[in-house]
């Protein structure tokens, strides 16, 4: 048979896009777009599930199945759908207040039961659909409508908490820079397992710029770190940087001084997180921030696959259910007419 | 199965015939009552009598050995004929310790028989029962009957051969309290022979020897010695012909899940987070993957919601199930779950409140909850059972209502439904209808646009699940335009969609039976009940008609909306009492809704009605004068 070929307009829907000009989740959405006819899943069994906040609305401009739920809930939804439809490619969408303040609790127990769903975390470090207020990513000391004094909230590091959790597929990238995007989009779409990638994704209207750093392609090079398997960590704009492990520390030295083997080599399949967390932990402006795949764990066995194994096992044991038998199971006792 | 009693019975012992009794087993949370009376209830019902029972349990695991907080009690009643509750004031209390006496002495009849383990009442036991000295006074003992017994010593003699530890040995005191009893009342020990074998037989065979030998030494014991010159016998009740299966509430609505997923073609999703009394439905569906059920124990109660409700936009029979303030939790994903419109069945089987309460007691005080625990305009249907086997059916008309109006049903279970247990007519699966359900299929090229929200003579949506080409659709919890479901924030499109959904449940009244009446559908005293209390309720009930008063019942199923015919009822009465286990909730409905001043006759102890206090109450309605003659006629 053949299917036809799809293409990204194909996967969008007919209603108007509502956030603001300029907004980085625009181009999260057109990367979606780009990505999902490359997969090769049809739309009716693709569906995206989401949370509450700007970000949460990214399923309304999908022209596929969607749910936009409750705050912070998107992964419990997901939990139940797959778990109940493991033929489905489904899609988590949240925000940093969503996933990380509300919705902890859900974030971290998706992320151990390793439920085969890709979770797409558009980290502006704000809440946006509020209106401004601080978030859990928000740096230590910012000034928004609730923090007049700046915030003495410690942020939470979100993939120090999914690498804690022993998430099997952890990785972030940049709205701004397309191409790694969509490439890391891929990567979580071909992971078994929960998949979580981090975005970058620029506010322009309450908290524009902060991570400009990163997203700005004249200080990205210098800034960030560009994550390859099997490779060592090198990065500045003339590649002259490295990462060298110290003991139970991580260290930038110049290549000048220190020999390319003599680096930290990335291994992203690596089961022990503890090199994986110690990435997660490198911050800007100490050190550049890790951007692709910081884990891909592969062959640990997925919750919907599980539940769904047992129900095979206790079919194939029990034989076909009856529920005759069942209701005269027991202590009976009859009563004559 | 027939079940003899077993041995012959010594000539000089009397044999009572009696049409009932109700026992009442009472000691340590350690020592083993529940067992005790989960036994006593089994073979009691194999051998063909009515039963009802009653478990009462502290809240705590392990709490303060001897100590009044600590004392667990079994009550059951088995009767010759149908019966619908436990009973009231016990014929007989065995107690095994003076913990358990204290505290459940002033429920035994005048002239009842206390059963006493003799040797649990040495200094140390009164010293935790914060005694001073023995509760066996000479006062208690020309009041009941009362038959001291030195249980725990003549435990370990029977089981000394076995050569057990003195620790081991006094763990199978209660089934020598057993055994006593059995032979008092001429139950058989075959059932309990074969429940200890199934138990402990191949994993630990000295504990089932040990077992056994205390229980016939129980049985022994009470043939041989002179203590007790009678003993009594309750025939076989007349129920309907058929199977019969001793049932607890839990059980029952778990099985009714099965039985509903049957009869409409699905698998069950269950989600939930243990809360006490609603954990055993987990672990009881959790048994039956085979049935292609699959369970979730979830992190919490609001993602049990949110996870069913995701299951049943992939469509599944999805059914979560908290107490109280579960579903406080889930209060929002309920909420979403109207709108979405999608069907979904969220049980609560109440206990004492508010917040964390009276764990382990029972209450009736969530139906307020049910009915208006959601922001924004949200009535849901709600069903409540009101007996252990009733929840087999309760289940099944849950999910009848949600598949064919979509929408998420609140079935409201309590505590004393949920622990008791009760004869349960063994239904054929194969006679059983089956529950309709469609889901829409592929669109074909050039079909009109799929519309979502578009109804059908119900005003129920389709129920159009992933997968299914052409009909991609988003749902969600922002208010959505008339039939196409997409985002809407119109006025006047709120107006309408806020109607449209209140005017789908409204609707369920031209689904459901009209409201029955126990007695004459007009006269003085209308009793209106719901839930757990319809035993109570009904008994009482039929005593005062049998006393001539003009008293009828109307128990509620249909708890919202309710039978269309229940305004019209309530005013062919000059009274209407609502007895309740809370301060006056359906009370304050009826009230509203039909304008009709009902009296309220309100308890919260964490206890059930007792029949006699019903029917005081009854008479003292019946003789006051009118204070709603306005609405009679
Ligand atoms: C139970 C509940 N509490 C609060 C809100 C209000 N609320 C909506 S979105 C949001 C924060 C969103 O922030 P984030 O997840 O970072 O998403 P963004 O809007 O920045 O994309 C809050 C607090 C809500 N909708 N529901
Ligand atoms: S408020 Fe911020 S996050 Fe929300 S749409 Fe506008 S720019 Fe985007």
């Amino acid at each position: 048979m053949n299917l036809p070929v799809l293409k990204a307009a194909d996967f969008a829907s007919d209603q108007d896009i509502r956030w603001c000009p300029g907004c980085g989740d625009y181009s999260i959405l057109a990367q979606m777009k780009k990505v999902l006819p490359e997969l090769g899943i049809p739309r009716e069994k693709t569906v995206f599930v989401s949370g509450i906040g700007c970000s949460s609305r990214f399923p309304y401009y999908m022209n596929t199945y969607g749910m936009h739920s409750i705050h912070g809930r998107a992964p419990t939804f997901a939990t139940g759908l797959k778990a109940t439809r493991p033929d489905l490619s489904v899609w988590v969408i949240t925000g940093d207040g969503d996933a990380l303040s509300i919705g902890g609790n859900h974030f971290i127990h998706v992320l151990r039961r390793n439920l085969d769903i890709n979770v797409v975390l558009f980290n502006n470090r704000i809440y946006g659909l509020t209106k401004g207020q601080y978030s859990p990513t928000s740096e230590e000391g910012q000034v928004t409508k609730s923090t007049p004094m700046g915030s003495i909230d410690h942020p939470l590091n979100p993939l120090s908490v999914a690498i804690a959790a022993e998430a099997t597929f952890v990785a972030r990238s940049l709205d701004a820079h397309v191409k790694h995007l969509a490439e890391t989009l891929k990567r979580a779409a071909a992971h078994k397992g929960t998949s979580l990638v981090e975005v970058y994704q620029n506010c322009n209207v309450f908290n524009d710029g902060a991570m400009a750093y990163a997203q700005e392609k004249s200080q990205r090079l210098e800034n960030t770190i560009e994550l390859e398997h099997g490779k060592p960590l090198i990065f500045g704009t003339n590649r002259d940087k490295g990462i060298r492990q110290v003991g139970t520390q991580l260290e930038v030295v110049n290549l000048k001084d220190v020999a390319e083997d003599d680096l930290l080599f990335h291994d992203e399949k690596a089961m022990d997180p503890s090199l994986h967390f110690l990435l997660s932990r490198m911050r800007h402006p100490v050190m550049p921030e890790p951007i692709g795949v910081f884990r891909d764990v592969e062959g640990v066995a997925t919750y919907d696959e599980q539940i769904n194994d047992q129900v095979a096992a206790a079919k194939a044991k029990h034989g076909e259910a009856d529920l005759n038998a069942l209701f005269n199971s027991g202590d009976t006792w009859e009563v004559a007419s | 199965m027939s079940v003899q009693p077993e041995g012959q019975l010594i000539a000089d012992k009397e044999i009572s015939e009696v049409d009932g009794i109700t026992v009442r087993l009472a000691g340590d949370s350690g020592d083993g009552m529940q067992l005790l009376g989960t036994q006593l209830t089994n073979t009691s019902a194999l051998l063909g009598n009515d039963v009802a029972t009653f478990p009462d349990f502290p809240a705590e695991i392990r709490a303060p050995r001897g100590t009044r907080a600590g004392v667990s009690g079994f009550q059951v009643q088995f009767a010759n004929s149908e019966i619908f509750t436990p009973g009231d004031t016990l014929d007989a209390l065995v107690v095994m310790n003076p913990a358990a006496m204290v505290t459940n002495i002033t429920d035994l009849r005048r002239g009842g028989l206390l059963i006493v383990n003799e040797d649990g009442f040495d200094a140390k036991a009164l010293k935790l029962a914060a005694l001073t000295e023995d509760p066996v006074t000479e006062e208690i003992e020309d009041r009941y009957r009362v038959f001291k017994v030195p249980m725990t010593k003549l435990t370990r003699d029977a089981v000394k051969e076995l050569g057990l530890g003195m620790k081991e040995a006094d763990r199978c005191k209660n089934f020598f309290a057993m055994g006593l009893v059995y032979w008092l009342f001429g139950r058989s020990l075959e059932p309990t022979l074969r429940f200890i074998d199934n138990k402990f037989g191949k994993k630990l065979p000295d504990v089932a020897a040990a077992n056994e030998k205390a229980l016939r030494a129980g049985w022994a014991f009470g043939e041989t010695t002179e203590t007790f010159g009678i003993t009594y016998r309750v025939a076989p009740a007349k129920l309907k012909p058929g199977t019969y299966k001793n049932m607890m509430g839990n059980q029952a609505l778990a099985w009714g899940l099965l039985a509903a997923a049957k009869r409409s073609g699905k698998e069950v999703f269950y989600s939930g987070y243990p809360i006490t009394p609603a954990s055993d439905i987990l672990h009881e569906l959790s048994r039956y993957k085979h049935f292609g059920t699959r369970t979730f124990q979830a992190e919490d109660e609001i993602s049990a919601c949110c996870a069913a409700i995701g299951a049943a936009f992939g469509g599944a029979m999805a059914v979560t199930a908290s107490s109280g303030p579960g579903i406080a939790l889930k209060a929002e994903a309920m909420g979403l779950g109207f709108i979405l419109e999608l069907p979904l069945i969220v049980i609560n089987v109440q206990r004492g409140g508010p917040s964390t309460g009276l764990p382990t007691k029972t209450e009736q005080s969530d139906l307020l909850q049910a009915m208006f625990n959601r922001n924004g305009e949200a009535p849901l249907p709600i069903i409540a059972a009101q007996s252990p086997g009733d929840c087999f059916d309760a289940a099944q008309e849950a999910w009848r209502i949600a598949v064919k109006f979509m929408t998420p049903v609140i079935l409201l279970s309590d505590g004393y439904i949920a622990n008791g247990s009760e004869p349960w007519k063994v239904p054929d699966v194969n006679e059983m209808e089956p529950i309709v359900v469609t889901h829409p299929p592929d669109a074909a090229e050039g079909d009109a646009p799929f519309m979502p929200y578009a109804r059908d003579e119900n005003l129920a949506r389709p129920w159009a699940i992933p997968g299914t080409a052409g009909l991609m659709h988003r749902v969600g919890g922002l208010e959505k335009a008339d039939g196409s479901g997409n985002v809407s924030y119109d006025p006047d499109n709120h107006q309408l969609m806020t109607d449209k959904r209140a005017a789908k449940i409204e609707g369920i009244a031209n689904d459901i039976p009209a409201q029955e009446v126990f007695g004459e559908e007009s006269g003085d005293v209308l009793v209106i009940s719901w839930g757990g209390t319809y035993g109570a309720c009904h008994t009482a009930i039929e005593r005062c008609q049998r006393e001539g008063l003009s008293v009828s019942h109307a128990h509620i199923r249909y708890m919202n909306p309710m039978p269309a015919n229940l305004g019209d009822l309530m005013r062919s009465f000059r009274k209407v009492l609502v007895p309740e286990l809370n301060s006056g909730q359906l009370r304050m409905l009826l009230r509203a809704k039909y304008l009709v001043d009902c009296i309220g006759f309100n308890k919260v102890k964490g206890k059930p009605f007792s029949v006699s206090e019903l029917m005081d109450q009854i008479h003292e309605i019946a003789d006051q004068p009118t204070p709603n003659d306005q609405h009679f006629g």
